[in-house]
Order: C-alpha cells, then sequence, then structure tokens
C-alpha cells in the first residue's frame, strides 16, 4: 500500500510526498478525515491530487493512502431512481445518516444493500463474451435491469445460480477465464474517465421525440446524437433540460445537474414521481437517475460528475437501450477544469480555460452514439449539454468548443426571452444537422408531409424577418396585403406553434401526430387566407376569422379531444372561405 | 483549542491584503490566524494555501502597519466560527460578527462554522409559499416564495434601497407568519445603513432585525467574511429556532470587488475583467445557502441588492449572481426618469420559482395565465412605442395603437405606487384584469377561455 504525507494545499488541489508507484487517476483517501482525492498529476514522488469534498482544515503532514483503484462506478441494480452527488454517493442515504447537511469522509455504498429477484437467462456451460447478458433483474416498473457480463471478462460459464433471489453482494455466476475462476455478482465496476467499449457505431435514423415542438419539428435530434443548447441565464436552458427529462422517449434518462443549483435537482425529485410517461404510463422517476453536484458542493467532484452520469449512461445503453443524458450545464464543469488547472498553475489558454478543454469536451460528446453493443443488441446514448456563456456571448470558448462537436445547436434567445417567447429558442439562428437522416422516420412513421411542411414553416418565418425589416422603416400598413397575410402567419406559427408553455398540462407535451396537425392547420389555413387576398378579402377581415382565435387554442386541446376539434376546425375555415369568398365574388 | 499554538515572526512578504509566512509546521488549510503588529494591534486572517512550510494569509483588517520584521503570526488551529444565539435578534454586529451596539455580551448557544455546509439537495424542500410584498410589479409578475434567492439588480442612485427598505416593511406570508431580518451591509455608506436602521425602527421590527455592518470605511477584506457569519446566524436562527428569515445583502458589488482585490494580490490568472475564474462558485457559496429544508420549519429567504456597473447586467457580477439566484428583479433608469416608482422593468426580471408558488390555493387560479399575457402585451406595447418613434403612431393599425396605449397605463398604474402602499394580491390581479381589459378579448391567447370568461371585465371590451 502506498502512503504518503500531504505537503500542499490550495483549495481542492492537495500534493504529497512518497508517493512513488502511484497511478495517474487513482481514488486516495486524503488526510485524518480519509476525504476522497484523484490523482490528476505524478512527478517523482510528488503526487497531485483534486479532492472531492471540502478541504478547510486540512493539515500539511497529515497522510494519503492510495487505494490501487481508479475513480470508477459500481453498475447494476439500484441505480434508477437513486440520486448520488459528482462521485455516485447516494444522496438519500447520506441524508439518513448525517441529517440534511453534507457531511465530510463519509463512505457509503454506491447501490443501496439490498436483495434482488434474478433470472438467468444462460446456462452454465455456455461461451461468455464481454457484455453478454447474464440474467435480469426488474429494477423497477418499467425497467428490466440486464445483468452484464464485465466488458472485461470472457471464459466458460461454470456456474449460475437459479431464478431467485440473491443479495447485491452474492455471486450468481462463475467464469472460467483465461486467468482462474472469477466470481460474478449483480454489478460489477467501471472507470468512469474510460469510455465503455462497443460493437460498432451506426449513423442515426431515429429522432428522439421530445415533444417539444421547436424541437421535434424543427430541430430535432436523434437518438444517439448530440445536442447543445447555450444561453444566458434565465433563457430557459433548465426548463428545456427537464422536459427533455420528462417527456423525450428514452428509456433510461440520466440527469446530471452539474454546478446549478439545489432547488432545481429538488424539483426534479419534487415533481417527477407525479407525473406519468405518456407512453408507458408509468411514473417517469421509473426510468430516471440522477446526478447532483450543485454549486455550493465541492467543485472537483463537479468535474468528475459528468463522467460519472455518462458511465452509467453508457451501462444501460449496453443493455440496448435507448438512453439520453442531459448536462446542465457543461459550462460549470469547464470551469471546474480552469479551477483546478488554475491551482496548478498550468498555462492558461482562451479565457483562462486550459488548452485541453476543446479534447475534454469532444471527448465527452464522442461518448454518446447509436451503437452495435458487444452483446449485438442495439442501444443509443444522445447526450444534450447545456451551455452557460458569460454574459450570454456565445463566441466565448465553451460554446464555441461545443458547437464544433454537437450535431444540434439550439439556440437560446435573451430578447424571446423578454418577451416570454418561450422556449426562447431562435428559429434563425439554430440548426440541426439529423432533418435529412430521420426524414424517413417521419415519413414511415407519423406523415408523409413532415419535412415539407417544417420546410414551408421555416420559409415564411425567414421571410417574416426580411418584412420586419421592411415594417422598421415604414410601418406595417405600407406592405401589400399579400406580405401582410405572411406576416399574420409567421405570427401564428410563432404564437401558436413555436412557443410552449412547459408548466400547462396540456401544452406540455405534444405528440408527433399533434406537431403535425398543429402545422397543418396554420398551413392550410394560410393558404386560405393567400386564396381570399386574390379575391379582395382585405387582411383585417382575415385576422378576424374565428378560425385565427381557434387555431390559437390548438395546444391547449388535448389529444383526446384533437380529432374533433379538428374537424370543427376545418369545417368552421371552409365556411368561413365560402362566405367571405362569396361576399366580394358577388 | 490547543494550547500549543505556534506563534511564528519569519514574515516573507507583505502584499495587499495578504502576507507570506516562513518555516511553518502543521497548518490546516483555512485555519484562522491571529496577526500581532509592532505597536500591539491584533488583526485576524485565514490561511490561503500552503506549501511546505510557507503559508500564504488574507488578512481581513488589511495589512497597513504590518512590518517584515516585528509582526508576528500565531495560528489558532481551527477554522473561522461564530458564536450563535437567539439573543442575536435586535441586535448590532460588525462584519466579523463582533457586537458593535451597547448591549450586552452575547452568550453564545454554540459555534458554528461561518462556511457552513451544502445542503444536500435530497433534503432540500421546494419553495412554494406564496410572499406578498405588496408591489405589484414584484407579487404580480415575478412573485416571491419563501425559500427563494432573488437579488433586485440596480444601478448607482436608483432607488433600490427604498425598494427594499418597503418590501423588509411589507412582507408578509398570506397564513400570517412573520419574518425575521438579517441585514448584512457590505461597504455601504453610513448613510445607507442609517436609512435601513431608521426604516426598521419606524415599523417597530427592530426587535426581529440582526444587523451586520461593515461600512464603506470599515476593511474591504472583512467583506468577504461579512455574508458568510451573517448567513450562519441566519442558518441558526432558521434551521434550529425554526425562524423564517428575510436577508438583505447589500452590496454584493463590493463584496465582488473585494475578492477581486484578494485574486490580484495573489497573482491568480485573472478571469473577465479582473474577477477570479472561481467566483461563479463563490458567490454560489453565498446564495445557496437560502432555501428550506425539509424536516425544519425556518426558511432563509435572500435579497442580495446589487449596483450594475454602468447600468451593465453583462457585467460579471450580475451576470453571474443572475446565472446562480433563482431570478432578479431589475430597477430600470428609463422608468425612474418617467418618474415611475417602483422603477422596476418588469421584462427582463424574473422569478424562477414563481409557477409554483401561484395559483389555486397559492395566489389565485387566474395568476399565471395572467401574468403571461400582461408579459406579452407589454412587449408588443414597447415593441410599438420604438416603431412610433421610427414611422409616427399614425401608421399604426387600430389594434397597435391599443397596444402602445396598454404599455403606457400599464407603467403608470400596475407598475407605479406609493411608497406606502401595499397591495394585497387580490387588487393585483384585479388591477391587471383591468389593465387588460384595454385589450379586444380575442387578443388573450395566453389565457384559459374559462378564466377569460370570469375575469375579463366585460363592459369595456373592443
Ligand atoms: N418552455 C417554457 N415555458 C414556460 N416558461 C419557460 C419555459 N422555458 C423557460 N421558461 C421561463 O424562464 C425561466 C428561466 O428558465 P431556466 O430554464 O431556469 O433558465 P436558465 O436555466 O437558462 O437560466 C423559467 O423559470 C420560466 O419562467
Ligand atoms: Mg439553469
Amino acid at each position: 500500500m502506498i502512503e504518503g504525507k500531504i505537503v500542499k494545499i490550495s483549495g481542492p488541489v492537495v500534493v504529497a510526498e512518497g508517493m512513488k508507484g502511484a497511478k495517474m487517476y487513482e481514488v486516495i483517501k486524503v488526510g485524518d478525515t480519509q476525504l476522497i482525492g484523484e490523482i490528476i498529476g505524478l512527478e517523482e514522488d510528488l503526487a497531485t491530487m483534486q479532492v472531492y469534498e471540502e478541504t478547510a482544515g486540512l493539515k500539511i503532514g497529515e497522510k494519503v493512502i492510495a487505494t490501487g483503484r481508479p475513480l470508477s462506478v459500481k453498475l447494476g441494480p439500484g441505480l434508477i431512481k437513486n440520486i448520488y452527488d459528482g462521485v455516485q454517493r447516494p444522496l438519500r442515504v447520506m441524508k439518513d445518516e448525517q441529517g440534511s447537511f453534507i457531511l465530510r469522509g463519509v463512505s457509503v455504498k454506491e447501490l443501496p444493500e439490498k436483495s434482488w429477484e434474478f433470472v438467468p437467462r444462460v446456462k452454465a456451460g455456455a461461451a461468455v463474451e464481454p457484455g453478454m447478458v447474464l440474467g435480469t433483474v426488474k429494477e423497477s416498473e418499467v425497467v428490466e435491469h440486464r445483468i452484464l457480463v464485465p466488458p472485461n471478462v470472457s471464459g466458460d460459464l461454470k456456474h449460475i445460480v437459479l431464478k431467485g433471489t440473491y443479495d447485491i453482494e452474492d455471486d450468481i455466476a462463475t467464469v472460467k477465464t483465461a486467468d482462474g475462476d472469477v466470481g460474478l455478482k449483480m454489478y460489477h465496476a467501471w472507470p468512469v474517465r474510460e469510455p465503455r467499449p462497443y460493437a460498432k457505431k451506426h449513423p442515426s435514423t431515429i429522432p428522439l421525440i421530445t415533444g417539444q415542438r421547436v424541437l421535434d419539428t424543427f430541430f430535432p435530434i436523434a437518438k444517439g446524437g448530440t445536442a447543445g443548447i447555450p444561453g444566458g441565464f434565465g433563457t430557459g436552458k433548465t426548463v428545456t433540460q427537464h422536459q427533455l427529462a420528462k417527456w423525450a422517449d428514452a428509456e433510461i434518462v440520466v440527469y446530471v445537474g452539474c454546478g446549478e443549483r439545489g432547488n432545481e435537482m429538488t424539483q426534479v425529485l419534487k415533481e417527477f414521481p407525479e407525473l406519468l410517461d405518456p407512453r408507458t404510463g408509468k411514473p417517469i422517476t421509473e426510468r430516471t437517475v440522477l446526478i447532483a453536484n450543485t454549486s455550493n458542493m465541492p467543485v472537483a467532484a463537479r468535474e468528475a460528475s459528468i463522467y460519472t452520469g455518462v458511465t452509467i449512461a453508457e451501462y444501460f445503453r449496453d443493455m440496448g437501450y435507448n438512453v439520453a443524458l442531459m448536462a446542465d450545464s457543461t459550462s460549470r464543469w469547464a470551469e471546474a477544469l480552469r479551477e483546478i488547472s488554475g491551482r496548478l498553475e498550468e498555462m492558461p489558454g482562451e479565457a483562462g480555460f486550459p488548452a485541453y478543454l476543446a479534447s475534454k469536451l469532444s471527448g465527452f460528446y464522442e461518448r454518446s452514439g447509436r451503437v452495435d453493443t458487444l452483446a449485438n443488441d442495439t442501444g443509443s446514448l444522445s447526450i444534450i449539454g447545456a451551455v452557460s456563456p458569460p454574459g450570454g456571448d456565445f463566441s466565448e470558448p465553451v460554446t464555441q468548443n461545443t458547437l464544433r462537436v454537437v450535431k444540434v445547436f439550439w439556440a437560446l434567445d435573451k430578447k424571446l426571452k423578454d418577451q416570454r417567447h418561450f422556449p426562447s429558442i431562435n428559429w434563425l439562428t439554430s440548426y440541426s444537422l439529423y432533418l435529412d437522416e430521420i426524414e424517413d422516420w417521419w415519413k414511415d412513421n407519423v406523415s408523409e408531409k413532415w419535412k415539407m411542411r417544417r420546410d414551408e414553416a421555416m420559409s415564411i418565418l425567414q421571410e417574416e424577418n426580411e418584412l420586419q425589416e421592411i415594417v422598421q422603416l415604414i410601418g406595417p400598413d405600407a406592405l401589400p396585403e399579400r406580405q401582410r397575410v405572411t406576416l399574420l402567419c409567421a405570427q401564428m406559427i410563432r404564437e401558436d406553434f413555436l412557443q410552449q408553455n412547459a408548466f400547462h398540462d396540456v401544452d406540455s407535451f405534444c405528440s408527433e401526430n399533434k406537431q403535425v396537425v398543429m402545422l397543418k392547420s396554420i398551413l392550410d389555413f394560410y393558404d386560405t387566407a393567400l386564396k381570399l387576398i386574390d379575391s379582395g378579402v382585405s387582411v383585417a377581415e382575415i385576422r378576424d376569422m374565428p378560425t385565427v382565435q381557434k387555431i390559437g387554442r390548438l395546444k391547449y386541446v388535448s389529444e383526446k379531444e384533437l380529432e374533433s376539434y379538428i374537424k370543427g376546425l376545418t369545417d368552421e375555415m371552409y365556411d368561413e372561405y365560402d362566405r367571405l369568398a362569396r361576399s366580394y365574388a358577388g | 483549542m490547543s494550547d500549543v499554538q505556534k506563534e511564528y515572526s519569519s514574515i516573507r512578504e507583505v502584499s495587499g491584503p495578504i502576507i507570506i509566512v516562513d518555516g511553518v509546521e502543521g497548518v490546516g488549510y483555512s485555519e484562522v490566524v491571529e496577526v500581532t503588529l509592532p505597536d500591539g494591534t491584533k488583526r485576524r486572517g485565514q490561511v490561503l494555501e500552503v506549501d511546505r512550510d510557507v503559508a500564504v494569509i488574507q488578512v481581513f483588517e488589511g495589512t497597513s502597519g504590518t512590518t517584515t520584521e516585528g509582526t508576528s503570526v500565531r495560528f489558532t488551529g481551527h477554522t473561522l466560527k461564530l458564536p450563535v444565539s437567539e439573543d442575536m435578534l435586535g441586535r448590532v454586529f460588525n462584519g466579523m460578527g463582533e457586537p458593535i451596539d451597547d448591549g450586552p455580551d452575547i452568550i453564545p448557544d454554540k459555534e458554528m462554522d461561518i462556511n457552513g455546509l451544502p445542503i444536500n439537495p435530497s433534503a432540500r424542500e421546494y419553495p412554494r409559499e406564496f410572499i406578498q410584498t405588496g408591489l405589484s410589479a414584484i407579487d404580480g409578475m415575478n412573485t416571491l416564495v419563501r425559500g427563494q434567492k432573488l437579488p433586485i439588480f440596480s444601478g448607482s442612485g436608483l432607488p433600490h434601497n427604498e425598494i427594499a427598505a418597503q418590501i423588509t416593511r411589507q412582507t408578509k406570508v398570506l397564513t400570517g407568519e412573520e419574518f425575521g431580518i438579517v441585514f448584512v451591509a457590505m461597504g455601504i455608506t453610513y448613510g445607507e445603513a442609517n436609512f435601513f436602521t431608521e426604516n426598521f425602527r419606524k415599523s417597530g421590527a427592530l426587535e426581529k432585525v440582526v444587523m451586520f455592518l461593515n461600512l464603506a470605511d470599515d476593511p474591504a477584506i472583512e467583506r468577504i467574511i461579512t455574508p458568510r457569519v451573517a448567513l450562519t446566524a441566519a442558518e441558526y436562527l432558521a434551521f434550529e429556532k425554526d425562524m423564517h428569515l428575510l436577508v438583505i445583502l447589500t452590496d454584493m458589488t463590493n463584496y465582488c470587488e473585494a475578492l477581486r482585490e484578494i485574486s490580484a494580490a495573489r497573482e491568480e490568472v485573472p478571469g473577465r475583467r479582473g474577477y477570479p475564474g472561481y467566483m461563479y462558485t463563490d458567490l454560489a457559496s453565498i446564495y445557496e445557502r437560502a432555501g428550506r429544508i425539509e424536516d425544519r420549519e425556518g426558511s432563509i429567504t435572500q435579497m442580495p441588492i446589487l449596483t450594475m456597473p454602468d447600468d451593465d447586467m453583462n457585467h460579471p457580477i450580475p451576470d453571474l449572481s443572475g446565472y446562480i439566484t433563482e431570478g432578479q428583479i431589475i430597477v430600470s433608469r428609463e422608468l425612474n426618469r418617467k418618474n415611475i416608482y417602483p422603477p422596476i422593468d418588469v421584462s427582463p426580471s424574473l422569478s424562477r420559482l414563481m409557477k409554483d408558488g401561484i395559483g389555486e390555493g397559492l395566489t389565485r387560479e387566474d395568476h399565471d395565465g395572467l401574468q403571461n399575457q400582461l408579459f406579452g402585451a407589454y412587449a408588443k406595447g414597447k415593441e410599438m412605442r420604438d416603431l412610433v418613434a421610427v414611422v409616427g403612431e399614425d401608421a399604426l393599425s387600430d389594434l397597435d395603437k391599443q397596444y402602445l396605449h396598454f404599455a403606457e397605463e400599464f407603467e403608470s398604474n400596475f407598475i407605479r405606487q406609493k411608497r406606502d402602499e401595499d397591495r394585497s394580491i387580490e387588487e393585483t390581479l384585479d388591477l391587471g384584469w383591468k389593465m387588460l381589459g384595454m385589450l379586444p378579448e380575442g387578443e388573450l391567447k395566453r389565457i384559459d377561455q374559462e378564466y377569460i370568461e370570469k375575469y375579463y371585465p366585460k363592459e369595456q371590451s373592443e
């Protein structure tokens, strides 16, 4: 066992001597109170560590002990519905043991000490491959936890237990490997900084449906894809991330609250159990893992939290699930990197961030993807990262480096936010590089004309933008009637389609079908209105058509009533059309 | 406290608020030190970094008079602690937490580390009890709830103190429990501090107020600990003595300046505009001490005040604060110029916790839709105002003119109120509907039909 002595303390960074033989990223018990730390630099017999707990009171000369293992997470049943800090310590267990405030130097078991009903899937004698499914455990109402052979184990299955209830620490199988017999439990450990292996990555062709109109219809993300959502404070990063965690059609959601507010995690804890997944009908908590390393929790653990989250997410991907990971906010993670880097007196790059910021960021998003698992199943991991640019200025390094790697850019806009246009995603500057890849999915599953209508709506909005400039100069009345109709319809697209109130019971989630129907109604109205203009009807009369208001209320119409509402709306629209057109024809 | 505290006179360097001591042994990170100057005066400091036998120390009262020779440093072996007791109520303390009024000594119930401990996120209770401040711009449009941290972003010369004072006078919850107030001054003038004291005295609330004063002529570096000392007292009163506290912290800008000074003296890599890269984390360690805890009665609601340098909301101080706090109330120079009090610009203001603190059973069923519509209409009205500036009012349609008119009325009737006018939430909401009455019913797209039918003033539509 390697044991050293503290020679330097600077915030979360501690240096110890006498550490010859210790390894990079090895976990260290630091000081008399045994704080958790990790080696981030080695030089001769000096080890530099980042410490995951508050270091106040730590003294020069106290001893540090190397544990011999890298910073890892425990992967097995009990992850779902759990809430962890950045280094996978279960916060509820900590609360039960120590009260409402987080104390230091505690060691708690990562997975609940409980028994699970294990159902084997393979028989003794089978060849054991890395990542193979040994059996299953029903972990929650909706998640069947597939017990995997660790990616670094293969051989012959010497023994496997019968169906029955086993303690999390029991051996459930024995594998004869080249290095002798290995006992397997329902869980295994995996180092967080090492991506879990898979067989092959695929391009993504299936959208991750989020129930958010501006995302699904305008700037979709694919399953296994990446998206960045930068925005100044209060523009809607967290609400959007919460909406995704609630409504995305992923089988597993990993939500990482990284350096943000405690209350936002509390909100998730209180609200999610009461919300039902529109697809399974079960509470959405039943598929969710939370990582909470809030802004007032130690900064080094914040750096680790992203990796803890993504490793857990990869693990579920390896079971063949579609997993979505939200990180709010990656900027706080980058700042943690910067703070540690500053304490190490490394050469600062742009805005003081270390030169390796770009490679760390791309390394993180690289862990997304739609893959063939080692066990020949398919799984996906989608990663959505919030970015918090100082002063809302997107030219800063974290935003820029994120945009270089992600394929979807949801640009939050302060001006829209000030107008209470939510989600305040700017439709002119945002983009998705998945539109073409997922078009077929929409065609096959929802509507032939999804892409066509989306493009038409987009061009109306673009035209509005150009017309707006003219209006600013000469006022709206000076425009020809046809263009004023375009402005009216652009307004309807913005207010009646793009705006979506996350806090309205009905509006919060909008199915694919409803999205199609809503956009169709607006575009049909546009066609009708243009025809009316041609027959001499005025814009004022068109604006006063009851259909306009009906379309405006469409978002609050529940899925159940949608069909009859739409029928009424359409009938009425054509009746009015006839009436108006006739009155001018005569 | 151990008796073998070592005293060193081996001071290598004095630089700004920082001294560096050589040859030390067994020093702890963040440990409190006592510095004795050649003339016998004592000052307090804290260890910022130790590297083998060299300790870097920040001195709260500054280093003037400190010499490399003749000055000695004693390490106390513990981190900064505040003696706390319920007797702190009604008392005045300096920025280090020592009583400065003429009252008796505080007999401590216990001592608490001033840095506090992070609240376990799973132990928090989500804040949702509506707080009525009596100001429509806040209650109606940017509702405050108990346990929230909601700063006032202002500028020099604007009436943020009047607003904060009016809020402290009027604030109540509908269940009737009262608030205690922790008032934390950082670098404000004697006059400003006095304004608050008089305000508390007049409202007869002085015995429910704890004041911590670091004034403009007090040591700047002390400001780094003043809010921590005050929040430690607040945590004790709230989470151990079941009190509901409103903590006013003013001026956070002065706090951040002190932070910058230390950082510069340490020659750290500066972040934006010279403020340290860790300022977000540092501010979070203050703001996140607001909140509610599951099995505790009390609560801490924070209302920090900060003056934005150059009225610039993108300046690092408001920017980082805005990222951490649960919204912000923006005091506007433009409205102030128009003689509107309180000059709160509701558009960029925000209360993130509002949505869960309003509605049926909390304020009123129509509140959410109403505020949403008011925001939309006001934004539209201001857009028209800009347009009129270019093309003149004649170019506007009738509807556009209605919006223009709405914006004017909204500012001068809804936002504006008297300095002693305490509006109930009912009054605020009814006033909001009266404003919407200036617009055609069909424009109210953000409100559920049933509330329009119930509250929209019928007689004056169109
Ligand atoms: N889709 C939405 N629907 C309704 N309100 C929203 C929506 N998105 C954002 N908001 C409003 O904006 C506020 C700030 O959003 P938030 O996500 O907390 O911002 P950020 O995380 O970017 O600082 C929320 O409290 C809410 O009032
Ligand atoms: Mg946020």
